[in-house]
């Protein structure tokens, strides 16, 4: 029996696993890297163990310290998650090595799955189906291919090639790409199928030769080769089908000697036959949507393999309903799926009935690596959570998924979930007419999801209103009290689509008298002036319900809407019903005095030119030192206002000036 | 404390007949303040935006906090002059980082901002507002100077525009200007007065004399920039403190001065509404002026909670005095139930002030009074020595006074309900309100009497008609200059305010006239000048 299990990762997996250790009596062990000491994982482990430094290399992929920390933390097992060290056959022959239960495949299983073209060649010989796939680019005869690294995941030096020319440069990015990513180079060119859907089958299997099958999962909305929809079961898959896969991935299972929960995936083209991709010897990310709609918990049941025990089922157990789990990442899908990094002041998620664990009756499931206040940096994967909805059908469970993102608050960073949301809105997504391609083959849903003039309007307007709530709570003078009213108040936002001024007045009674928002040029935002602030006619009559610094209630048109604000620092966060938008208040007054004594430079005093460092044409930058003058007995040193090139040099060494002769003239950039 | 009941039924036609009186009075001042914000008109205030420029209240409204009130003077200052509405200046009482400053600014659209007597009394009220409440003073400079045909009767008062501002930084009340244009002759020495200075570049314009003038008094060739710029005076004269690149940075260093003046902010805190709707307030006062109302209608509409401590309520009940608050602020109320001042009426409000004076509350004064008593009973009875006594009372006062004008202010009344003349730190009046020394019917009543015993002492008959004629004349013309506008229009308040603002303008007025309580610094503490400016 384990008593203390120590997992080898962080994050939402690192929680997840926890969640089952706590609900069966195992003790935890938490290792963490510098980033991470305040993570939720660390805190909520029984036991942790720093790992100094940041870097994964230095940290969490550092088998050695892993398991020596395990021994200093009295821990019996070690459980990898996904990622890092999860499919390193090194680290789990280490840690067998040291005397320690790993909770996974043998180490001979994960080496043999671990290389993508041993394994295609081991399978190909049990008479699973695969695609003709050549090491040599040269023996390439059939295009399209992708090129694809042998050892790794993720989709990480993965490249499409669809003709002859481009693919000697692309195996040798990828080569590149692979080396430096999985220390291995190998790579090869596999027929690429047009319009394929990505299936893979659960299975569990323990010491003593059972294998089962959980059903298959379908992964087929996937960004850059990365999941970010998974969903079980697949509308693709019949039960002959499934059949037909669980007996495939059985044999995989077979082939290697497996033991514990394994993912065998497929690729199923679009004329029915599928095809094996490759083994992955872990749990998955997306293993929530199989817990639910088979009622076990995957992590309960890789603890009891690794304890010895059989598996407790005679045989697949049957399917309840339909899973959907929707992965958010900390990134921006409109700027290339940028990673967005920084403090994440708000997560919350409506409606969250369970986290961690297998779901109880259909509902949502939050497995997440973040709470409040979390820092998102640079040094790993940036997903922030996965939200799992359970329902009867797969139309009900992608709505209550689509309807919880959207209304969920996240603050702080730029995530997909805009993205995620109307992925599982789509038409197609929702007939289950979907594949690998379906974001390049539906731009439409890179839109951002608070859409409509008026619906920016008005959470432009009840961010400015919980503003001049806030600024006005002290007193119980009407908020911006005028006996002869002349102008609007005004506040500037840089929005989503731009500048945007809320002008708005409201009259003695607190009511708003008049209100517009429009688009304006930064240089003009929030002064007074020429363009005025009546309200222009096609701006929905609005009138406030209440107005306080974190929600404001809007009577629109005899609807009335609730907006939810949350400001950090000059920053609103605006949440309604609408959708979400993030309103960056422009400064009152921009700084102008700085900037406008760039350029021409005049002695601060009478003296001596001692020294001059520049000459003209040079570029130079904020605060270089450009020339020394001495004056009584002092050397005083004149330095670059701004970065610019020097355009005039009006003195030498030993040049006489007055307080105001022109030393130098800089041409700002 | 006791709570006012109402007595108002708002659908009896007396209430309605009040309430459609006073939205015409209403729709008189809304038109009349539509004349004071046009300022010189569409013509200029377009040529004025097109040079870049913001419009007074625009710079108003950018120097002040946002959402913070903003309570305008004087707004009607020359209505029924053959100046423009406003005088060519606004003035008001605002807040600036957090600190209540009065702000004065030139509406250079009105004939470039010129001075007329106008002007002239408006700025100096808003200076003498500053001074007795201790508020900094923030003049947005942009103005030609004296208006020359009216220089006679404004160039020798003028200088007191000066005096005043060196007066207030020698008492350690601080004094910016922001120049935006023209502040020449005279008026360069606003700037030159003020503790703090911010010129803005290419665009102010500060010297004595002009170009032509220094070539005609030594032949001296030079320009504008020369003789007064903005760089030139932030790095050769000194005159500018700071150098600001444009308005609105203009602006903002005039709000970082005041951030630095290590002064607190006096804006009312949280306090309980009256029970009754603001709205009422149009439908109280009599359409009629000669039909007194209950000011306790007035009152229980104004005060904290509707709450109200009637001093005295058995005896002298043509005048209601007593306690309450207004913002939370405490304020001792004096109010005219019945329109006249009787003997008993006096003494119980040259007691109630003593009162007041001495546990330091604040005094609101609510005029509706046609007058002391008149007739031989009542001069036997020593009204004269009564209403004396009232007045001796208000004019020695020294605790804060706010008057408003809610009815008829007449005769001596005025000064026993402490009048302009009486000076009240704030003045302010309704709409529908009248003052003057009495009644246009009384006042051609007399005049016609007076006529007639001068016809008769000379034997001479005389002429009914043109005794009608004289009446309707002089009856339409004290109507006419007893009127709100007309009174506002001479600066004889402080302005006309919609009564349903009552409590707010009371409340911030008596923000203002605290803040002067908690500050006060003793003369000896204080050098004997203005900061020099160097």
């Amino acid at each position: 029996m384990i008593k203390r299990l120590l997992v080898a990762n962080r994050g939402e997996i690192a929680r997840r696993i926890f969640a089952t250790c706590r609900a069966i009596g195992v003790e935890t062990v938490a290792v963490y890297s510098n980033a991470d000491a305040d993570s939720p994982h660390v805190a909520e482990a029984d036991f942790a163990v720093n790992l100094p430094g940041n870097a994964a290399s230095a940290t969490y992929l550092r088998g050695d310290l892993i398991v020596a920390a395990a021994l200093r933390a009295g821990a019996d097992a070690v459980h990898p998650g996904y990622g890092f060290l999860s499919e390193n056959a090194d680290f789990a022959q280490a840690v067998v090595d040291a005397r320690l239960t790993w909770v996974g495949p043998p180490p001979k299983a994960i080496a043999l799955m671990g290389s993508k073209l041993e394994a295609k060649a081991l399978l190909a010989e049990a008479g699973v189906n695969m695609l003709p796939s050549h090491t040599d680019p040269d023996e390439v005869d059939v295009f399209p291919v992708l090129v694809k690294a042998s050892a790794g995941g993720g989709g990480r030096g993965m490249r499409v090639v669809r003709d002859r020319e481009s693919l000697a440069e692309a195996v040798a990015s990828a080569r590149r790409e692979a080396a430096s990513a999985f220390g291995d180079g190998t790579v090869f060119c596999e027929r690429y199928v047009e319009g394929a859907r990505h299936i893979e089958v659960q299975v569990l299997a323990d010491g003593f030769g059972n294998v089962v099958t959980l059903g298959e999962r379908e992964c087929s909305i996937q960004r850059r080769h990365q999941k970010i929809v998974e969903e079980t079961p697949s509308p693709a898959v019949t039960p002959t089908l499934r059949e037909e896969l669980c007996a495939a991935a059985v044999i995989a299972a077979q082939a290697v000697g497996y033991v514990g929960a394994g993912t065998v995936e497929f690729l199923l083209s679009p004329s029915g036959e599928f095809y094996f991709l490759e083994m992955n010897t872990r749990l998955q990310v997306e293993h929530p949507v199989t817990e639910c709609v088979v009622g076990v918990d995957l992590v309960r049941l890789q603890l009891l393999v690794a304890e010895g025990d059989a598996l407790p089922f005679d045989g697949p157990p049957p399917l309840r309903g339909h899973a959907i789990e929707a992965r958010l990442y900390a990134e921006d899908p409109a700027s290339a799926w940028a990673p967005s990094t920084g403090t994440l002041h708000r997560f919350a998620i409506p409606g969250v009935s369970h986290a961690f664990g297998p779901l109880p009756v259909p509902g949502l499931r939050l497995d997440s690596g973040v709470g409040d206040g979390s820092v998102v940096g640079v040094h790993y994967d940036p997903m922030l959570a996965k939200l799992i909805a359970w329902g009867p059908s797969r139309a009900e469970a992608a709505r209550l998924l689509s309807t919880a993102l959207a209304h969920a608050r996240i603050h702080g960073l730029k995530t997909n979930r805009d993205l995620l949301v109307r992925v599982l809105r789509h038409p197609s997504f929702l007939a289950g007419t979907i594949d690998t391609g379906f974001l390049d083959t539906h731009p439409e849903v890179f839109a951002p999801l608070l859409a409509g003039v008026d619906a920016t309007r008005l959470s432009c307007l009840a961010a400015a209103l919980a503003g001049s709530a806030q600024r006005s709570a002290a007193s119980s003078l009407p908020s911006g009290w005028r006996n002869v009213p002349s102008a609007p108040q005004r506040v500037a936002f840089e929005g989503p689509t731009g500048c945007l001024e809320v002008s708005y007045r409201l009259d003695r009674s607190g009511a708003l008298a008049e209100w517009s928002v429009r688009p304006v040029d930064r240089d003009e935002a929030g002064l007074p002036g020429a363009a005025g602030g009546a309200s222009p006619h096609d701006h929905p009559p609005a009138a406030i319900v209440s107005a306080a610094p974190d929600r404001v209630v809007l009577d629109v048109s005899g609807i009335r809407l609730s907006y939810a604000i949350h400001r950090v620092d000059g920053v609103s966060y605006v949440d309604s019903s609408e959708g979400s938008v993030t309103l960056t208040e422009l400064p009152r007054f921009p700084a102008r005095s700085a900037e406008a004594s760039a350029g021409s430079l005049v002695a601060p005093l009478p003296g001596a030119v001692t020294r001059v460092l520049v000459v003209p044409g040079q570029r130079v930058s904020a605060g270089d030192l450009l020339l020394t003058l001495e004056a009584m007995k002092l050397e005083h040193a004149v330095h670059a206002p701004a970065g610019g090139i020097v355009a005039d040099l009006r003195v030498g060494p030993g040049s006489q000036v007055e307080t105001g002769t022109l030393l130098a003239v800089l041409n700002p950039d | 404390m006791p709570v006012l009941e109402t007595d108002l039924d708002l659908r009896s036609s007396s209430a309605m007949d009040n309430r459609s009186a006073m939205l015409r009075r209403l729709d008189e001042l809304t038109e009349a303040l539509e004349q004071a914000r046009a300022g010189g008109g569409d013509k200029y205030v377009t040529r004025h935006h097109a040079r870049g420029k913001l419009l007074a209240r625009e710079r108003i409204e950018l120097l002040l906090d946002r959402d913070a009130p903003f309570l305008e003077l004087s707004p009607l200052a020359a209505w029924g002059t053959d100046h423009s509405v406003g005088a060519g200046v606004v003035t008001g009482i605002g807040v600036v980082e957090g600190v209540t400053c009065m702000v004065i600014a030139n509406d250079p659209t009105v004939r470039g901002g010129a001075v007329n007597p106008y002007s002239l009394k408006k700025t100096q009220r808003a200076g003498e507002i500053a001074r007795t409440n201790r508020l900094p003073m923030i003049n947005l400079v942009e103005s030609g100077g004296a208006d020359l045909p009216a220089q006679a009767e404004i160039f020798i008062p003028g200088g007191g525009v000066f005096r005043d501002l060196t007066r207030l930084s020698a008492a350690g009340i601080p004094t910016i200007a922001v120049v935006f244009g023209n502040a020449t002759a005279g008026g360069a020495y606003v700037p030159g007065m003020s503790d703090y200075t911010i010129f803005v570049r290419d665009r102010a314009k500060v010297f004595l004399a002009g170009p032509p003038l220094v070539k005609m008094a030594t032949g001296e060739d030079t320009d504008d920039e020369s003789l007064g710029g903005a760089q030139m005076h932030a790095t050769r004269s000194g005159l500018a403190d700071f150098l600001a690149e444009d308005e609105r940075d203009g602006i903002r260093l005039a709000r970082a001065c005041v951030a630095r003046l290590n002064r607190g902010s006096a804006l009312p805190g949280m306090s309980p509404p009256p029970k009754y709707d603001p709205e009422d307030l149009l439908a109280i006062p009599s359409a009629d002026l000669r039909v007194p109302f209950d000011p306790r209608e007035i009152l229980a509409r104004v005060l904290d909670g509707s709450e109200f401590d009637e001093f005295k309520p058995a005896y002298g009940t043509a005048l209601c005095t007593g306690w309450g608050r207004i913002h939370g602020y405490p304020i001792g109320v004096l109010a005219n139930a019945r329109g006249i001042l009787f003997s008993q009426e006096a003494q119980k409000a040259a007691q109630f002030i003593q009162l007041a004076n001495s546990s330091r509350t604040p005094l609101l004064f609510l005029q509706n009074t046609t007058g002391y008593m008149v007739g031989a009973d009542y001069e036997q009875a020593g009204i004269i020595k009564h209403g004396a006594l009232m007045i001796n009372a208000v004019a020695n006062s020294t605790v804060p006074h706010l008057t408003v004008n809610i009815g008829a202010s007449y005769g001596a009344g005025n000064y026993g309900m402490c009048g302009r003349a009486y000076d009240p730190r704030f003045l302010f009046t309704w709409p529908n309100a009248k003052s003057a020394v009495m009644g246009p019917a009384q006042l051609a009543g007399v005049l016609s009497i007076v006529a007639r015993q001068a016809a008769e002492a000379k034997g001479r008959p005389y002429d009914e008609e043109q005794d009608a004629q004289m009446r309707a004349m002089v009856e339409h013309k004290i109507d006419k200059e007893s009127a709100a506008l007309f009174l506002s229009g001479r600066l004889y308040d402080d302005g006309v305010i919609d009564p349903r603002d009552t409590r707010t303008v009371l409340g911030f007025c008596l923000a203002v006239v605290q803040a002067d309580t908690a500050v006060v610094q003793s003369d000896s503490e204080r050098a004997g000048y203005g900061v020099f400016r160097m």
